[in-house]
């Protein structure tokens, strides 16, 4: 569509196609998810941005097509090679998977326990640290029961980034937060693309933070890439698509709902009008 | 009538498809099973939920089963007036039979539901695909490990079983129904064979072990992820093992006891 990003690409997805029973939800998709920078992702609910990071991660399989992450194409990879690439990838749940018979601390430690050798202090010290990040320190005791949805979305973040992995998807970290958390989040994520020069994929409904951090965005919708390109660039583009999703109106090109039957048939309107007691 | 050959033939499709994830599961955790046993903390921690959560239940469903076999025992052998052999009596199908089954009935019931719904949960709320991300294999670090307890519990929950139930029947037999206490206890110790009854015991109840931590946990890691799903799902745990447990037994007590 437009001009693929400079340098190269951490991640490349090569015309992926994807369908969930009959329903297609990726169309010979093609991207590429530039090193050290923030990628966003943005479409409507139900695209398939969920589906698009777990095709990256490798728990899904594609129906055709290739992804490459860091030169190595992921559904190829023998079980073990997969498990070694993932422990350089973090993701962030959209509904933060936490594992519920542990504590706060103890999911943070998580990762740790199950992949180093570090002494029992040192633990401590990076968990404290990781959820003193999120502002969630205080925290540590709870039960994941005692969480809210936020603070619950927040351990999940500090959890993705246990490992300190190079590549990060977050799945709308965002939703749920209060306006002063979200600026921490937001400053966050940009904090640690810069200082740690990992990569992050950015999967978010919240506009104007989305464009406030992203280095580049690409608008999924109808299983296909409807644009890409700059913040300021997709801000800038014409086309009715891109400014009826970023301005969020109801009417224009993008369905705003599921693919249905038409309302008639769903109503049975036909037989309201043919009712021969009115 | 179509539409009944088309259910069944559903019904047949769906039963042969679950047989193939059965053997999937086996396949895939078989290899897990080793490394588990490398971290035996994960082990202790489900020995306590299987385990020792199950003490209750067993223990005072042992005590009432000895209780019952005390009386029911002591009526028939009074009839012919070999009471004396009453400890024989409990203790022998207490350890041969009672014992193994009923404990693994109750831990189908109490343990094995419990397992197939923890499992269901986590898949359900994508703690296991959560788990896959961190690149650590479910079926090692949640799966294996229940496995294990599972197995290990089973024999030490069926022996605790026999053992109150042989003191319900002493209770019963020698408290109430003034049997000899010196023979109750001294029959025992001259029938009850190390090798023909205990380990045959032993083994059974080993055996349920496998297939009731088996069964539970296929059954929570096949789930559909839902909250129906999962209920049904322990239902599933319940009724299986149950079904399992008998149709094992018939075929050990055949290969072990020749009449
Ligand atoms: N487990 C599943 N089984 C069948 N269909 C699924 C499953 N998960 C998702 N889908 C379908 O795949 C499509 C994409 O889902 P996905 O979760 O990727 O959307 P999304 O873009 O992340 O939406 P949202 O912004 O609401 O999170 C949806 O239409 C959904 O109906
Ligand atoms: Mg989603």
């Amino acid at each position: 569509m437009s001009a693929v990003p400079s340098g190269e690409p951490l991640i490349e997805i090569h015309n992926l196609t994807f369908s969930r029973g009959s329903r297609l939800i990726f169309d010979r998709v093609s991207l590429s998810i530039p090193r050290g920078k923030i990628t966003g992702i943005m479409g409507p609910s139900g695209t398939g941005k969920t589906t698009l990071l777990k095709l990256i991660g490798g728990q899904l399989r594609p129906d055709a097509g290739e992804v490459w992450v860091d030169g190595q194409n992921v559904h190829s990879l023998s079980r073990s090679a997969l498990f070694a690439l993932r422990k350089r990838m973090g993701m962030l749940f959209q509904h933060g998977a936490l594992l519920t018979d542990l504590s706060v601390f103890e999911n943070v430690a998580f990762p740790l326990r199950e992949h180093t050798c570090l002494p029992e202090s040192m633990i401590r010290d990076l968990v404290l640290m990781k959820l003193n990040a999120v502002g969630l320190r205080g925290a540590h005791d709870l039960h994941t029961a005692e969480l809210s949805g936020g603070m619950a979305r927040r351990v999940a973040l500090a959890r993705a980034l246990a490992l300190d992995p190079e590549l990060v998807m977050f799945d709308e970290p965002f939703t749920g937060q209060d306006p002063m958390t979200l600026g921490v989040l937001v400053r966050l994520i940009r904090k640690l693309n810069d200082a740690l020069g990992l990569s992050s994929i950015l999967v978010s409904h919240d506009v104007a933070e989305t464009l406030s951090i992203a280095d580049h965005l690409y608008l999924l919708a109808e299983g296909r890439v409807i644009a890409s390109g700059t913040p300021a660039a997709i801000q800038a583009d014409a086309s009715p698509w891109v400014q009826q999703f970023m301005q969020g109106m109801a009417d224009g090109p993008v369905p705003f709902h599921y693919p249905a039957a038409p309302l008639q048939d769903d109503f049975h309107l036909p037989k309201v009008q043919e009712c021969d007691r009115c | 009538m179509l539409s009944v050959l088309g259910r069944l033939g559903r019904a047949v499709l769906e039963s042969l498809a679950r047989l193939g994830r059965w053997f999937v599961f086996m396949l895939a955790l078989l290899p897990a099973l080793p490394s588990a046993l490398l971290r035996p903390r994960l082990i202790v921690d489900q020995l306590y939920h299987l385990g020792v959560l199950s003490l209750q239940i067993i223990l005072v469903a042992g005590a009432f089963v000895g209780l019952v076999l005390g009386l029911q025992g002591y009526s028939i052998l009074a009839t012919y007036g070999s009471a004396e052999s009453l400890g024989v009596v409990v203790a022998l199908s207490l350890v041969r039979e009672l014992g193994p089954v009923l404990t693994a009935l109750l831990f189908a019931g109490r343990a094995g539901s419990a397992l197939t719904a923890e499992l269901g949960l986590m898949k359900s709320t994508e703690q296991l695909a959560g788990m896959e991300m961190m690149a650590v294999d479910p079926l090692k670090r949640v799966v294996a490990p229940r496995f294990w307890a599972g197995v290990i519990t089973m024999p030490l929950l069926a022996a605790l079983f026999s053992l109150v139930g042989v003191f319900g029947g002493y209770a019963i037999g020698v408290g109430l129904l003034g049997v000899d206490s010196g023979s109750y206890w001294s029959q025992i110790q001259s029938q009850v064979d190390f090798f023909d009854d205990i380990v045959n015991g032993v083994l059974k109840s080993l055996v349920f072990g496998v297939a009731a931590a088996w069964i539970a946990l296929f059954e929570g890691y096949d789930c559909v992820p839902t909250a129906e799903g999962v209920s049904r799902a322990t239902t599933r745990t319940v009724v299986n093992t149950s079904l399992a447990v008998l149709g094992l037994d018939f075929i050990m007590t055949a290969l072990m006891f020749d009449v």
